[in-house]
């Protein structure tokens, strides 16, 4: 038998609402990255499932494109967050807050 | 040679070119000046041949326009760059062209040796090139584009020794006076175009024209376009009220007074008067004013000159005098006797500016009369010419100025009335006497500069342009002899000029017959008037000077007042300028300025600045609230989308 595409939709909506809160609420700049990666993740999750439901797989290319882009980005983000340990000895994010007026 | 008419004009665009892009580079003023003049001889050579062919074609075929390109087309309004060559425009063309040449072969003997000699010649081609413009042009805006041309050329060449004082101020002081002046009556010729554009729907002469004298088209428009045509030509000819900046315009070097301030620019409020003769003919009441206008300048310029120790400062009172008498003409409506009297007016004056150069040459730059005398015995050519242009312009019978002359003061009884005749008349008289003073003051009597003082006659070059002039002023007069010396039709100048100014003519009043007997009266009158001037002057300044003293003195006030120009410098500064700093100093700059547009312009900064001050709390560097804030952006414009789905 077949999981209905609700299941996989509501896993989804429920992922990203987890990496958006992680985003808004967590102080620790790693964590935060975490959390982007977790909203990504939950993105692929629904591509996919469109696209197995579908029977189309471009929605299965774009995840992987999603995942290259995503090692990209995590890649870069740990090295600004490295980087700005190093000047601040600090990875909360209420600390940096270097755009204030 | 008509269809490349525009050669004429491009001859002096090129001199102008080359001497002012390599003129400093050239350096050798005999290579400078050659080109100079002989672009401006080029010109006058086509000139001649368009002449000549235009006298060959039959009388109705002697209009035609030469288009080069258009010029702008735009809602509408077409202009074409054309050049329209009829019997006017070759008549001024040969004058500019002609009287511009010898001036340029003057020249090249006047200012030798001079650090700017390039630049003057540079100088001069631009402005007949511009002049040309202005007389060829096909339409009221080319006429307006040389009208600009030879107003920017006049500037350049009065403040052309910019490092030097002149009278009571600076060169570049009395510069920027005959270009303001000259602003002042080109606005008003602006808003005269605008009102033919809107009236006629064209700035085409031949349109235009045409529809003035078909078109039912009320005398009220009619005097509106023709009152600010003529303030226009008040201020280019030196009319009263905007003629105060010709006298000073003698700041510039002689040459330049000679072809820009007498010959040739000053009389462009002429021609362009002549020019829309159709519309001035269609506006009695303003005819009558340029006649007023006319007359009263010529009698007031005629005094002031009375009075006048430098010898420049005289000339040009009697050139704005003569410019008053054309006018005069122009307003009664003989605008034939006012071409007429520009073309002889520019041999003897020219003549006469010429001939003051050569003296002040060899004066070593002095000029006031007074300080002269007897230098008939070191410049002989000189002293004969330029006696001969004095006999010119006092209306002796034979020579030049005696034909155009006792024509206006006909016309300005014959078509006008008789206190027009009779003022007419005292400026005649009043002319031959400052002129006779001049000469007696220059030539005759003792000589009163000092011993270091040698005058000498000037080069060839200078004086071969001055015999030339002198010839032309005495035959120039016999294009157009009066009709009751020379029979019915006998005028070859009027017959030349008929199909220009019949229209005007035709739409003018017509007046009740005068017998030969009164035209031979008062012509006799006025010539006898003259005659005894100048012997009077002529006595009275070589030999007895203490009349002229004594007089003076016992006069005190009326010469002080003629010596001061009647003080009208003195009102404008009092009544125009004075007001004008002290309300842009007080108001404009204090208030308006500095309070109101600067008020404005910090204000709305000021403004920014308080709003931001509010504003920018948002700012508050943390990067999670961006991101809250963004989040609900999203939020909302997903609603939105799933709602109004």
């Amino acid at each position: 038998m077949q999981v209905p595409i609700e299941y996989y939709l509501i896993l989804s909506a429920f992922m990203f609402s987890v990496g958006v809160a992680g985003v808004l609420i967590r102080r620790n700049a790693i964590i935060i990255l975490m959390s982007i990666e977790l909203m990504l993740n939950s993105a692929n999750l629904a591509l996919i499932t469109f696209s197995s439901f579908m029977g189309n797989s471009i929605g299965q290319i774009f995840a992987f494109f999603v995942m290259t882009v995503a090692a990209a980005e995590a890649a870069i983000g740990l090295a600004i967050v490295i980087a700005i340990f190093r000047n601040k000895l600090t990875v909360n994010i209420d600390q940096i807050n270097l755009f204030k007026w | 040679m008509i269809d490349y008419i525009y050669l004429t004009i491009l001859f002096p665009l090129a001199g102008f070119l080359i001497n002012g892009l390599f003129g400093s580079k050239i350096k050798n003023e005999k290579i400078i000046g050659i080109i100079g003049s002989s672009a401006v001889g080029l010109s006058f050579l086509f000139t001649i041949l368009s002449f000549i062919q235009l006298l060959n074609l039959p009388i109705d075929e002697r209009t035609r326009v030469v288009e080069l390109f258009t010029w702008l087309n735009v809602a509408g309004l077409n202009i074409k760059f054309a050049y329209l060559v009829d019997q006017l425009s070759i008549v001024m063309s040969l004058i500019v062209t002609g009287v511009g040449f010898l001036i340029h072969v003057y020249s090249i003997g006047y200012m030798h040796g001079d650090k700017g000699f390039w630049r003057f010649f540079a100088y001069l081609n631009l402005f007949i090139f511009a002049m040309m413009n202005l007389i060829l042009g096909d339409n009221f805006l080319v006429l307006f584009l040389g009208w600009e041309g030879v107003g920017l050329c006049s500037y350049l060449l009065i403040g052309f020794y910019y490092d030097r004082k002149f009278e009571k101020g600076t060169v570049p002081e009395a510069a920027k006076k005959a270009f303001i002046v000259n602003r002042i009556g080109d606005f008003g010729f602006l808003l005269g175009m605008f009102l033919i554009y809107q009236t006629f729907d064209s700035l085409n002469f031949l349109e235009v024209f045409s529809k003035a004298e078909y078109f039912p088209i009320s005398e009220t428009t009619f005097s509106f376009i023709a009152l600010f045509l003529f303030i226009g030509a008040t201020g280019k000819s030196a009319q009263i009220p905007l003629y105060v900046w010709l006298p000073d315009a003698m700041a510039g070097p002689t040459p330049v007074s000679a072809l820009i301030h007498a010959a040739t620019m000053v009389t462009a409020g002429v021609y362009m008067v002549a020019r829309a003769s159709i519309i001035f003919a269609s506006a009695p009441a303003i005819m009558t004013l340029v006649a007023v206008i006319g007359l009263l300048t010529a009698f007031f310029a005629a005094t002031i000159g009375l009075v006048q120790t430098d010898i420049k400062k005289v000339l040009a009172y009697s050139t704005v005098s003569q410019l008053g008498y054309m006018f005069l003409a122009a307003g009664v409506g003989a605008f034939g006797a006012a071409i007429f009297h520009v073309m002889t007016h520019a041999f003897f004056k020219a003549l006469l500016f010429l001939g003051a150069g050569s003296v002040i040459h060899a004066m070593h730059e002095q000029q006031d009369i007074r300080n002269y005398g007897n230098l008939k015995k070191y410049m002989p050519v000189t002293y004969l010419t330029f006696i001969i242009a004095a006999f010119a312009i006092a209306g002796v019978p034979g020579l030049s100025g005696f034909f155009s002359k006792d024509e206006i003061l006909w016309y300005s009884y014959s078509k006008g009335n008789l206190t027009f005749w009779i003022i007419g008349a005292l400026t005649a008289v009043i002319t031959a006497f400052y002129m006779f003073r001049l000469v007696s003051l220059t030539f005759f009597g003792k000589e009163r500069f000092g011993k270091d003082v040698h005058p000498h006659e000037s080069p060839k070059v200078m004086t071969i342009p001055l015999i030339v002039l002198a010839f032309l002023s005495i035959v120039g007069g016999y294009v157009g002899i009066p009709e009751i010396f020379s029979g019915e039709g006998g005028n070859a100048l009027k017959n030349w000029f008929k199909p220009i100014f019949a229209p005007a003519e035709a739409k003018l009043r017509t007046f009740g017959s005068h017998s030969h007997f009164e035209e031979l009266l008062l012509m006799g009158i006025s010539v006898a008037a003259a005659l005894s001037a100048i012997y009077f002057a002529y006595v009275v300044y070589t030999r007895k000077k203490e009349i002229a003293d004594k007089t003076a003195s016992s006069v005190k006030g009326l010469y002080n007042t003629l010596l001061n120009k009647y003080y009208v410098d003195e009102i404008y500064e009092s009544s125009v300028i004075k007001p004008i700093l002290i309300i842009s100093e007080k108001v404009l700059w204090k208030v308006t300025d500095n309070k109101l547009i600067d008020g404005i312009v910090n204000g709305s900064a000021k403004l920014i600045y308080y709003i931001s001050i509010i504003i920018r709390k948002m700012q508050t560097g943390v990067a999670q609230f961006y991101a809250l804030i963004m989040m609900i952006g999203i939020s909302v414009a997903l609603f939105w989308l799933i709602l109004t789905l």
